[in-house]
C-alpha cells in the first residue's frame, strides 16, 4: 500500500482545515493515521498535525495528495541520506535497519522502491542508467564504498494491510490458534495455496524432522508429488532421518509401521548419511536407484529446489547439507525470490531463519504442536505469520487430501 | 482618521482575461470609468485621508490597489505575489512606493501567491482569509506570522468570486456580509461560528454588493444592491451606492479600487 507523510500547519482548527482534509481522505478512498498533533493554545497559537497517508493504489495517493495539498497539507519532500561501507562488512555509522515491510526511498525527489526487502539489513543504493536502484543487503554482503541510506529521513515504510474481515483468519481474535476447527483452518490454507500458484507465485515449504518421526512424511511426499511444492528448507535432520525411513523403515531407529524399536535401529540414520555420502548425494542415489521413496525423492523428481542448511548437532551431514550458515543463508535468500506462500511444520530453528528472511508481504502459516514455536516467530518480527497449533501429522493428512483428493 | 491607497484610472483597461468577468470584447467606457473612479475618490476623501500611487502604463489594472498587499502592523507591508504573470509586473510599482513611503516591505516565498488585502480582510483581532482561486492557503499561514493574530482560512468555490473580497467584507469586529455561494461548506461554517451575519443574494453580489469599503458608520456599495443595503441601514449605518459597472466589466468594484494603510 503506497504511503506519504503530510503535515499542517496554521489556524487548522478554527478554520475547519483539518477536517476538511481528513474528510477529504477518506471521500478519495484514503486511510489515515494522525502520528503527531500539537494544539495551539490561544486563539492566535497556530496548530501543527503530522499525518500518514495510506492509499489501496499509487494513483488514488497522488490524486488524494493533490487535493489536500490545495488545502496546506505539505507533503514530505526529504531525500535520503547516503553514506559510504567505510570497510567490507561494515554498514556506515547510524545505518537504516530495514524491516520486512514494503519499503521506498527517496533518491532525487523520486520513490524508489528497495528490492529484496528482508529485516535486519541495510540499503544499498546504486545508480543505473534509468534512475537509482536499491536494495536490501545483508552486513556480511557490504562491500566497502557501497552506498548505504543512514537515518530515517526519505524511507517511507508500507505497514502491513489488515486482513480481510473474509479471511478465515480473521475470525481467530489471536494470531495463534488453539482451540479453534482445524478442519476449516487446512480448508482455508489449501486454498490460500491453491491461489497462490494460481498467480504464478510459489509455495515454500520449510519442515522440521518430527514430520518424519510422526510417520507423516507420506502425505508431505503425496503433496511434492502432486506439484504443490517449489521450494524446500529443511536441515540435515528432515532428509537423514526422511532417507533413514526410505532405506531402513525406521525414523531414529523407530519402526514406523509397527511403532517399536529395532535392533541396532540407531545406527541407521548414520548407515543413512554413509550410504548418500559414498554415492555422492542424494540426487545421485535417485538417479543410481538407490534411493526410491520419501519426501527427498519425490523433491528430486519433481525438481523441488531445496536448501538443506546445516547446524552443529549434525551428524554427517549430507553431501548436500550447507555447512556455512552464511553461504547457507545466502542460499536461502536467492531461493526465496517468486515466494508467495510459506508454510513451516514442526520447526523452530528453521522457521525463525525463514522468518528472517521473508517479506512480511508472504503468506506465512507457522504449524507446530507447541504454540511457543509460533510465538517466537512473531517474537522475531515476522508479525505476518498465521500460527496453527497442531500436530504436523493430522494437519499433512488434511491438507494433502484437500489438495490432492483422498488418498 | 483612516488612510487608504488609491491609484488613478489613467491607464486602465481591459488587455487580458484573468477571471470570469474578463470578457475583451466587453470593453469598459473609459471615461465612464474615470468619472466613476473620481465619484468613488470624492466620497472616500470626505472620510479619510487618500494617498495616490501613480498608474503605470503597463499595468491596466493597477488601479485595483486592494491588491497591492497587506498592511501586517504600523509602518510594514507584505507585499502580494500575484498568480497571473499579466498582474505579477505591477509588484514593483507597488513597492516602490512602499519604500519611498517609509515602509518594511515583507516578500512572500515564491511558491505561494497572495493577493493582499483582496483576499485577507481584518475583523476585528482576527482575519479572514480567502483561498484557492488567487491566494493560495500557504499565504494564511505567512501572513498569520507577520500579524500575530489568527487567519481564518475560507475556501472559495465559484469563480465569478475570486478574491476573498468579491464575497464578503466586515461590517464590524463581530458581523460579516458575505454571499455565501462563494464558499465551501466548512468555509460557511467557520463564518456563521465566528460572527454574526447578513447574507447576500446572489443578484446582488453579481452587483459586487460584497465589495464594498466600510469607514466608521458609512457603506460605500456598488449601486443596484437595495436588499443588503436595507438589512446594513437597519443596523445604523449609511449605505452609500456608488456606480462602478465599468470596473465590473474587469472583475473589481468600490473595495478592490482602495486598500486601507491604516
Amino acid at each position: 500500500m503506497p504511503t506519504e507523510i503530510i503535515t499542517l500547519d496554521g489556524h487548522i482548527i478554527d478554520s475547519l482545515t483539518l477536517s476538511k482534509v481528513l474528510d477529504i481522505l477518506v471521500s478519495a478512498g484514503v486511510d489515515y493515521e494522525i502520528r503527531r498533533f500539537e494544539i495551539g493554545r490561544t486563539h492566535d497559537e497556530t496548530s501543527h498535525a503530522e499525518i500518514l497517508v495510506r492509499a489501496p493504489d499509487e494513483e488514488t495517493l497522488q490524486r488524494a495528495l493533490h487535493e489536500v495539498q490545495q488545502h496546506g497539507a505539505i507533503i514530505s519532500q526529504e531525500n535520503a541520506e547516503l553514506q559510504p561501507a567505510p570497510q567490507d562488512g561494515v554498514f556506515p555509522d547510524g545505518f537504516y535497519s530495514t524491516t520486512n515491510l514494503e519499503t521506498f526511498v527517496r533518491i532525487e525527489g523520486n520513490w524508489v522502491p528497495v528490492e529484496r526487502i528482508e529485516m535486519d539489513c541495510g540499503i544499498r543504493v546504486t545508480p543505473t542508467d534509468s534512475g537509482w536502484r536499491a536494495e536490501c543487503v545483508p552486513l556480511h554482503r557490504a562491500r566497502k564504498g557501497d552506498l548505504f541510506v543512514v537515518g530515517t529521513a526519505g524511507v517511507r515504510v508500507t505497514p502491513m494491510p489488515r486482513r480481510g474481515a473474509e479471511s478465515v483468519f480473521h475470525f481467530m481474535g489471536s494470531e495463534v490458534s488453539i482451540e479453534k476447527p482445524k478442519t476449516r483452518i487446512v480448508q482455508a490454507v489449501a486454498r490460500t495455496i491453491r491461489d497462490t500458484k494460481a498467480r504464478g507465485q510459489k509455495v515454500l515449504f520449510v519442515g522440521g524432522p518430527a514430520i518424519v518421526h510422526t510417520g507423516a512424511a507420506p502425505f508431505l511426499e503425496r503433496i511434492i508429488r502432486a506439484g504443490w511444492i517449489d521450494v524446500l528448507f529443511a536441515g540435515n535432520a528432515l532428509a537423514t532421518h526422511d532417507i533413514e525411513y526410505a532405506l531402513y523403515g525406521t525414523s531414529l531407529g523407530i519402526a514406523l509401521d509397527t511403532g517399536t524399536p529395532e535392533t541396532h535401529g540407531h545406527e541407521h540414520h548414520l548407515r543413512a548419511i554413509n550410504t548418500i555420502r559414498a554415492l555422492g548425494g542424494i540426487r545421485q542415489a535417485v538417479e543410481k536407484g538407490v534411493l526410491k521413496g520419501g519426501i527427498m525423492h519425490a523433491c528430486v523428481v519433481a525438481r523441488v529446489h531445496y536448501v538443506l542448511a546445516g547446524s552443529i548437532r549434525d551428524d554427517g551431514p549430507l553431501p548436500d547439507v550447507i555447512t556455512d550458515v552464511m553461504q547457507a543463508q545466502d542460499a536461502m535468500r536467492e531461493a526465496i525470490q517468486g515466494v508467495g506462500l510459506a508454510l513451516m511444520v514442526a520447526t523452530t530453528l528453521h522457521s525463525i531463519a525463514t522468518g528472517n528472511l521473508l517479506p512480511a508481504s508472504v503468506t506465512t502459516f507457522c504449524v507446530d504442536a507447541d504454540a511457543d514455536t509460533v510465538i517466537k516467530l512473531t517474537d522475531r518480527g515476522s508479525h505476518q505469520a498465521f500460527g496453527i497449533v497442531t500436530d504436523c501429522a493430522f494437519f499433512l493428512k488434511e491438507l494433502a487430501e484437500q489438495l490432492c483428493g483422498e488418498g | 482618521m483612516p488612510r487608504l491607497l488609491m491609484c488613478p484610472p489613467d491607464h486602465y483597461a481591459l488587455r487580458y482575461e484573468i477571471n470570469a468577468w474578463m470578457h475583451l470584447e466587453n470593453q469598459p467606457d473609459l471615461a465612464l470609468a474615470r468619472h466613476q473612479w473620481q465619484r468613488l475618490y470624492e466620497q472616500v476623501r470626505q472620510l479619510a485621508q487618500v494617498e495616490l500611487v501613480s498608474p503605470a502604463p503597463e499595468c491596466p489594472d493597477m488601479v485595483f490597489t486592494a491588491n497591492a498587499g497587506l498592511v501586517v502592523r504600523e509602518g510594514e507591508v507584505l507585499l502580494s505575489r500575484f498568480r497571473h504573470a499579466e498582474r505579477r509586473v505591477e509588484e514593483p510599482h507597488f513597492r516602490r512606493w512602499f519604500e519611498e513611503h517609509g515602509y518594511i516591505v515583507h516578500i512572500m516565498p515564491d511558491d505561494c501567491p497572495f493577493e493582499g488585502e483582496g483576499d485577507i480582510l481584518r475583523a476585528g483581532e482576527r482575519y479572514l482569509g480567502g483561498y484557492r482561486k488567487r491566494t493560495q492557503i500557504c499565504a494564511h499561514r505567512v501572513a498569520s506570522e507577520y500579524l500575530g493574530h489568527e487567519v481564518l482560512s475560507l475556501e472559495l468555490v465559484d469563480d465569478r468570486w475570486y478574491h476573498l473580497d468579491t464575497a464578503l467584507f466586515v461590517l464590524d469586529e463581530r458581523t460579516v456580509v458575505y454571499y455565501p455561494g462563494a464558499f465551501d461548506s466548512y468555509a460557511r461554517r467557520v463564518i456563521e461560528e465566528h460572527f454574526d451575519t447578513l447574507h447576500v443574494v446572489e443578484e446582488e453580489a453579481m452587483h459586487f454588493a460584497c465589495n464594498s469599503v466600510v469607514i466608521g458608520q458609512t457603506v460605500l456599495m456598488p449601486e443596484g444592491c437595495p436588499l443588503i443595503t436595507a438589512l446594513i441601514e437597519r443596523r445604523g449605518y449609511r449605505v452609500i451606492p456608488i456606480p462602478m459597472s465599468e470596473f465590473i466589466k474587469s472583475g473589481g468594484a468600490c473595495k478592490c479600487l482602495a486598500m486601507f494603510l491604516e
